[in-house]
């Protein structure tokens, strides 16, 4: 690492991001929970398997076409947890306000937490609230904290260290949509669009892909550096390779609209209710089926699947049947997507 | 989409390389001048497409990846003067200068701000009376047009705190140069978007001095297709001259419009390429009557850093075709687009980025 | 940066129009064009903020026609290649 100073690309959640957590943090906070590098960290306490995580949402602008920061704070902490595995209990919540954010405001954005976690069958059990003066926040910045229960056979999850040739690669709906609202809500591009965050909860809908499958060989959400840094960590230095057929993927054409407009890959934009698991052949029918049954899965789709070709490597064939490599994400997209 | 889609059409794409494959029979090779169509080419993967005998160079037609390092350095001066907002694309931030980066600039407390248009900072100008705002001019014919809408109405509004730093560049002397440099290619695809603002004529020179194909193209993947398929076939029939593939867009005479406000607001001058070195009315100055709005005029670079080039980067020699960046020793090693060394794999149309992103194998 | 896609015209305003993209729409700023010849229907191609050419549907549509043909032609021959077992060109 090259750096002197912290710069906007070191929280894109791409290769700058993880260049600071092995260069700087894994150096002094080392130890083998923390090298599980996951969303959500495994642990047995008091002979239980618990999922811990946590998670800081810097998001402008607060309020966006689909949600706020409290709403996305809630979702995002539900499904950190949820694709490791577990399922969700227990939030904590720290604000940390500007001096003269409006109480109307707050008030709204406290409410849709509460709503959020309703929907979510969660309690948010402890808080805390520190305010900053003027300039040195952006009006709010929002910390959860998140603990959940995990089957011991589902530890594998999360580092997708039980995935094999042949599997299938499936993702619950449309890509792009989180990072493009954002966007659109910025006030500095004339932009105007119905796009709307796909923030959501996911635990409901992962409790039945679990239902029907006990082979699930992994599960991410595609937030920050979207789905094609997923996929691309996911291959990194593993005897195995990735393909996608573009065709398979849904970018809704309003999405696709802004992305080329602004010049986005759909691939690399946050999403924020989207859920990319990894499953046997054999499940994947079954698996797609009760997804599809979800409200939050109605276009599922196979995308993909793994091979034993071109290992480490993660291939995209494209929509005109060509072909050309997914690869990390290396300085940022958009800031202060979540 | 409606006329994106269409052009994006799989089985149109498919029977277009058929016929390449069927007709193609001497080994050739195709350069791409304009940024927008290499990432198109590496986006959808084309070249995968294609039969072994033709084979596409990427050449300097990214904005970004021509321009000077000490035109960064320069930036970067402008900067750090307490009054000067920078407006810039967004490609620029990350670009290595001498010394610094707008990127890191930006990190100890420079005011610079990524706009999508010059329009808005022309807006950011009138919201900020007692700042300079400063806008980072890149680009080729397409965008330089843009830049002189901006000066015209500042010009308008007697705006006082608007300048344009411009590095704007013309392609058609680039494209001279290269054949001119020994750089072995058969034909050009040539760039869409600047043809829109100059209309084709800028390109009679090519067949007629050099005896190769100019067949100007649009961007989706059915438009390249189509653009090569028609350059095999001139090459095929020793037939090379000026095509327009891109009709529903490019005129034969351009916009002309557009075209007198680059001459009303700009003056060819003398411009030093990446690869190229030094072309005659390559580039484009702001002329007399609008210096008041010119950035090199009326803002100080005091504290600009002596230019350093860095050691093994061959942008240059990417940039004319002569390698690839699999080349080049620093290529996916000490420069990636994460740290890069040379502004090839900075720019988003850059050809060592693209090709890093979507090729390395 | 070389990014240009065609967006319809929505609304001429002044010097401005709003144009709409797959739903979306983006203000964009016509001061390259004949605004007299532009009017809502029509396509134009938008690059960094303004709209620099107006789509030239006849042409478009000529395009498209081309490419299907083409294709159907294409489709018919290898159809041919395979029943007589042999390349035609």
């Amino acid at each position: 690492m090259n750096d002197t100073k912290i710069l906007m690309g070191h929280g894109s959640g791409g290769m700058m991001t993880h260049e600071l957590i092995e260069g700087l943090f894994l150096r002094y906070f080392d130890n083998l929970w923390l090298r599980q590098q996951s969303d959500s960290v495994l642990l047995k306490l008091s002979g239980r398997n618990l999922a811990f995580t946590t998670d800081s949402f810097v998001v402008d602008p607060v309020f966006f076409p689909g949600g706020n920061i409290g709403k996305l704070a809630v979702a995002g902490t539900v499904n950190d947890l949820s694709v490791s595995g577990a399922v969700p209990r227990y939030l904590s919540v720290g604000f940390v306000l500007e001096e003269g954010l409006l109480l109307e405001h707050l008030e709204i954005i406290v409410k849709s937490m509460a709503q959020e976690a309703a929907k979510a069958g969660i309690f948010i059990v402890t808080g805390d609230t520190k305010v900053v003066e003027k300039g040195k926040c952006d009006k709010i910045f929002i910390n959860t904290s998140g603990v959940g229960e995990v089957k011991e056979e589902y530890f594998a999850i999360s580092s997708g260290e039980k995935i094999q040739p042949g599997d299938k690669i499936i993702i619950n709906g449309g890509i792009a949509e989180h990072g493009m609202a954002i966007m659109a809500a910025r006030n500095d591009l004339n932009i105007s669009t119905e796009i709307l965050s796909d923030c959501a909860s996911l635990n409901g809908l992962i409790k039945e892909i679990l239902k029907v499958s006990g082979n699930v060989r992994f599960m991410r959400d595609p937030t920050r550096g979207g789905l094609a840094t997923v996929l691309s960590e996911l291959v990194q230095k593993k005897p195995f390779g990735i393909r996608i057929d573009e065709k398979k993927l849904t970018v809704e054409d309003a999405v696709r609209g802004i992305c080329e407009m602004l010049g986005f890959d759909p691939l690399y934009v946050a999403n924020e209710g989207k859920v990319v698991i990894v499953v046997p052949a054999s499940d994947a029918a079954s698996v797609v089926e009760a997804m599809k049954k979800h409200p939050l899965g109605r276009k599922t789709a196979v995308i993909g699947e793994v091979t034993a070709e071109h290992p480490g490597k993660a291939w995209l064939e494209t929509s005109v049947g060509g072909k050309r490599m997914i690869e990390m994400l290396s300085g940022q997209q958009l800031p202060r997507i979540c | 989409m409606k006329y994106i889609d269409e052009y994006r059409d799989r089985d149109t794409v498919q029977a277009l390389a058929q016929e390449i494959r069927k007709i193609s029979t001497l080994r050739v090779k195709l350069m791409e001048v304009c940024g927008g169509h290499t990432m198109s080419i590496q986006k959808f993967g084309l070249p995968a497409l294609l039969p072994e005998t033709v084979e596409l160079i990427s050449g300097p037609g990214c904005p970004v990846c021509v321009t000077s390092r000490s035109y960064i350095d320069k930036a970067v001066a402008f900067s750090r003067q307490k009054d000067v907002i920078i407006t810039t694309y967004g490609d620029l931030i990350r670009v290595p200068g001498s010394e610094s980066s707008l990127e890191k600039e930006h990190a100890a407390g420079a005011q610079i701000r990524v706009v999508y248009s010059v329009m808005d900072a022309l807006q950011i100008a009138r919201e900020h009376p007692a700042k300079k705002v400063v806008f980072l001019g890149i680009g080729f014919e397409t965008t330089a047009p843009g830049s002189a809408v901006a000066i015209l109405q500042a010009y308008k509004e007697k705006l006082s705190n608007f300048f344009l730093f411009s590095a704007h560049k013309v392609m058609p002397p680039a494209m001279a140069a290269l054949i001119d440099k020994g750089v072995k290619i058969n034909g050009y695809i040539g760039p869409g978007h600047v043809s829109t603002i100059t209309g084709k004529g800028i390109y009679e020179d090519i067949p007629k001095r050099f005896g190769l194909g100019v067949v100007i193209s649009g961007f989706e993947p059915v438009d390249l297709m189509q653009s090569i398929l028609m350059l095999v076939r001139q090459i095929e029939t020793g037939h090379p001259r000026v095509e327009i593939q891109y009709k529903r867009v490019v005129k034969p005479e351009g916009n002309v419009k557009a075209q007198k406000m680059l001459e009303e607001v700009f003056e060819p001058r003398d411009d030093w390429w990446r690869g190229l070195g030094v072309l005659k009315k390559s580039g484009l100055k702001i002329r007399e009557k609008y210096a008041a709005f010119d950035a090199e005029v009326n803002i100080s670079s005091e504290g600009m850093v002596a230019l350093r080039e860095p050691k093994g980067c061959i942008c240059g020699e990417v940039l004319k075709g002569l390698k690839k960046p699999e080349d080049c020793r620093l290529f996916a090693k000490a420069c990636t687009p994460r740290d890069p060394v040379g502004s090839c794999m900075v720019s988003s149309e850059g050809a060592c980025q693209a090709y890093f992103l979507y090729n390395r194998s | 940066m070389c990014l240009s896609i065609p967006a319809k015209i929505e609304k001429i305003e002044g010097e401005t129009a709003i144009c709409s993209i797959g739903g979306s729409t983006y203000q964009a700023n016509l001061l390259m064009l004949q605004v007299e010849e532009l009017c809502p229907g029509d396509y134009v191609l938008i690059h960094t903020g303004f709209a620099i050419q107006k789509l030239d549907r006849e042409e478009a549509e000529a395009s498209l026609k081309a490419f299907a043909e083409f294709k159907n032609l294409n489709e018919q021959m290898d159809r041919e290649e395979r029943i007589k077992n042999q390349r035609l060109i």
